[in-house]
């Protein structure tokens, strides 16, 4: 029986038609600032932004009129396009994940979109505007094709939502940088509008005001304005991210994180897909106790598109995030808590350089130019006196992250002072090792082991760790493999130990 | 430390074509000697700003000299190759050398590729990937037929063997 061609839903056509209304509303906003009279710049600004709107929403309009899609036993099919008509279909078997994700237009009209993931970059298939019912049907059809299972119960999530983890949202740097890319980005238009954000009235009355008041005054004040937006901004991010967050686990080896206030997100994983964990801790939120989970999992796209789509915890208490990691792997304890090997000393020694050049780096230009202008000796000599030893810290605190290890079946790496990370990567993932060696690696007696995979950002790395001992790790990891082609005064093939790392899977 | 064995990465058995360094000196001068030919030429051409010409002239010429004379034979010296009936084993690289290994059960495509210059010189380079997303292994400045020899023979290896752990 031939299976029918669905449309999308017709409710798409006010969604498509709400473009028109930044245009529109840019228009009534520039003609109030300039009291009626934009001049001609603005109007061609205006004009071309509008036209751009204006193909934008007939090319949805086209694209919604014709598109047409459907799954059949064997896969799921969409056909769209007048001019450039597109037949596009994926084998069910190839369906890696399906997330459905819903942007506030969207919610408003009670539609939501469906990404369909397979194996291969960008190679998915994107449905625009189901009803969320509908979506949600679809999804399931979908992971239960490539099952033939049942997904419907469900079980207690493995996570969900704690209000009292938004204490780790001002942990992370995104509120101050977020507040400068807004400030930037209002300029820039406003800008290009020809309107000048400093000529108008109240931003003026602010401006003088600051001028006749002693900086010592204004600086703090100024401070303390830009942190508290910046973690007004970073807590409300975390609350359109993460708000009624759930990692579950579906019947048929699938996990899914459902995420989002105003776009709602829903990503699903599946398991036998899943290759391990990624413990993230940011400096300022590991000082706060905090962490964030990731998964090591193929089929979530690129490389950054991996990092949006693999979060499986938002920042959150480091107990709770070895707790998910562990439920998440099926492990009783999580292999990225085990104790590690610590690296060669000649790892420190590189990480003290690296932190003492950059503190050159940054004193020597304002050194030079304290030759002409003795302020700027003053400041090199301050700033080193800060620097220099922060460089060195950093450097000790670089090489304290640095660890490897393997734990059960997980090959675990831990690196990184401003952005420590630990990961527990399964040997089953693991499709080639490369050895390298920069010449003062070589000096020194270090390598950097990296493990290839088809999860995750593709490659995972135990850094600055002695030759020897990087080899016998990765042999250790997936026996056979490399010990072939490894010399020694006895051979690798047989290594003399069974587990390698201090922890012991009890 | 767990252990106090010295082990180590032993070379991979075959070494590429000897006529592998005339193309890395050929690429290389491609890349390094335009620089100080135009500053030669502004030498010859604007007698007044000679002074400050020819010293960029020296300046960028002698890396260049160094860049060719070193880096073709030092990477001769690096680059190798190896295939057993599991795995595909390179050393590559020169200041960075990289030594990769892959499982031939993990092995997705092999492919011949060769660029113009490799043509010029009778050479060919193989390439193989795999399922992850950090780069392919790639054999470079190997003769054309050995080239498709190790195609071959890694085809019909790779096919053999199933899984790629994707």
């Amino acid at each position: 029986m031939e299976t029918p061609w669905e449309r999308l839903s017709g409710r798409l056509v006010p969604v498509h038609l709400a473009w028109l209304g930044p245009p529109l509303l840019t228009a009534a906003g520039t003609l109030l600032a300039t009291g009626g009279q934009p001049d001609l710049r603005a109007v061609l600004t205006m004009a071309s932004v509008a036209c751009a709107f204006l193909v934008v929403t007939g090319l949805n309009l086209v694209r919604l009129a014709t598109s047409r899609f459907r799954v059949t036993g064997e896969r799921v099919e969409l056909r769209s396009g007048l001019l450039f008509r597109r037949h596009r279909a994926t084998p069910l078997d190839r369906v890696r994940s399906v997330d459905l994700v819903a942007n506030p237009v969207h919610r408003l009209f009670g539609l939501t979109s469906v990404r369909v993931g397979t194996g291969e970059a960008g190679r998915g298939l994107r449905l625009d505007g189901l009803t969320a019912r509908r979506a949600d049907r679809l999804r399931r059809e979908l992971l239960d094709a490539v099952r033939r299972n049942d997904i419907s119960a469900e079980r207690a999530p493995i996570a969900r939502f704690d209000p009292a983890w938004l204490r780790y949202a001002p942990l992370t740097i995104w509120g101050v940088a977020g507040l400068f890319a807004v400030l930037g980005t209002a300029y820039r238009i406003l800008h290009e509008l020809r309107v000048d954000p400093l000529a108008l009235g109240p931003v003026r009355a602010i401006v003088d005001g600051v001028g006749s008041v002693s900086p010592w005054v204004w600086a703090p004040v100024l401070l303390l304005v830009v942190v508290t937006l910046g973690v007004l901004g970073s807590v409300g991010r975390y609350v359109e991210g993460w708000w009624g967050f759930r990692l579950e686990r579906l019947d048929g080896g699938v996990l899914r994180v459902r995420r989002g206030l105003l776009v709602t997100r829903s990503v699903s994983i599946e398991e036998r897909r899943l290759r391990g964990v990624e413990l993230h801790e940011p400096m300022f939120l590991r000082w706060g106790g905090g962490a964030r989970v990731q998964a090591v999992a193929g089929g979530l796209g690129r490389a950054e598109e991996n990092r949006a789509r693999g979060a499986l915890l938002p920042p959150a208490p480091r107990a709770e995030a070895l707790r998910v990691a562990a439920e998440v792997l099926g492990e009783r304890r999580s292999p990225t808590l085990a104790a590690l090997y610590r690296h060669p000393g000649a790892a420190l020694r590189r990480r003290i350089i690296r932190g003492l050049a950059c503190a050159v780096a940054l004193v020597t230009p304002l050194a030079v130019l304290g030759r002409w202008w003795p302020v700027f000796g003053i400041v090199a000599l301050v700033t080193a006196i800060v620097l220099l030893p922060l460089g060195v810290l950093l450097g000790v605190d670089a090489y304290r992250a640095l660890g490897h290890g393997r734990v059960g079946p997980y090959l675990v790496a831990r690196a990184g002072t401003f952005s420590r990370r630990t990961v527990a990567l399964h040997q089953g993932g693991i499709v080639g090792w490369t050895i390298g060696r920069s010449v003062l690696q070589r000096r020194s007696g270090l390598c950097t082991v990296v493990a290839a995979t088809a999860a995750g950002v593709g490659s995972y790395r135990v850094r600055d760790v002695g030759v020897a001992e990087g080899l016998r790790l990765a042999e250790d990891t997936v026996p056979g493999l490399l010990a072939p082609f490894v010399e020694g005064t006895t051979p690798m093939d047989r290594p003399p130990f069974v587990e390698h790392g201090p922890f012991k899977n009890t | 430390m767990p252990s106090g064995e010295t082990w180590r990465l032993r070379p991979p058995r075959h070494r590429v074509e000897r006529r592998a360094v005339s193309w890395w000196t050929a690429q290389a001068a491609l890349v390094a000697l335009p620089t100080p030919l135009v500053f030669a030429v502004l030498w010859l051409v604007i007698p007044p700003a000679r002074f400050v010409f020819g010293w960029l002239t020296l300046g960028t010429v002698l890396p260049a000299v160094a860049y060719l004379a070193v880096m073709p034979r030092w990477r001769y010296r690096v680059h190798r190759w190896e295939t057993t009936r599991d795995a595909v084993y390179t050393a590559s690289g020169w200041l960075w050398q990289r030594w990769r290994v892959v499982p031939m059960s993990r092995v997705q495509t092999v492919e011949s590729v060769r660029g113009p210059l490799e043509q010029l010189f009778g050479l060919s380079g193989v390439q193989v990937t795999t399922a992850s997303a950090s780069g392919a292994v790639r054999i470079r400045g190997l003769d054309r037929r050995t080239a498709a020899d190790v195609v071959a023979l890694l085809t019909g290896a790779a096919q053999a063997t199933e899984g790629d752990a994707t």
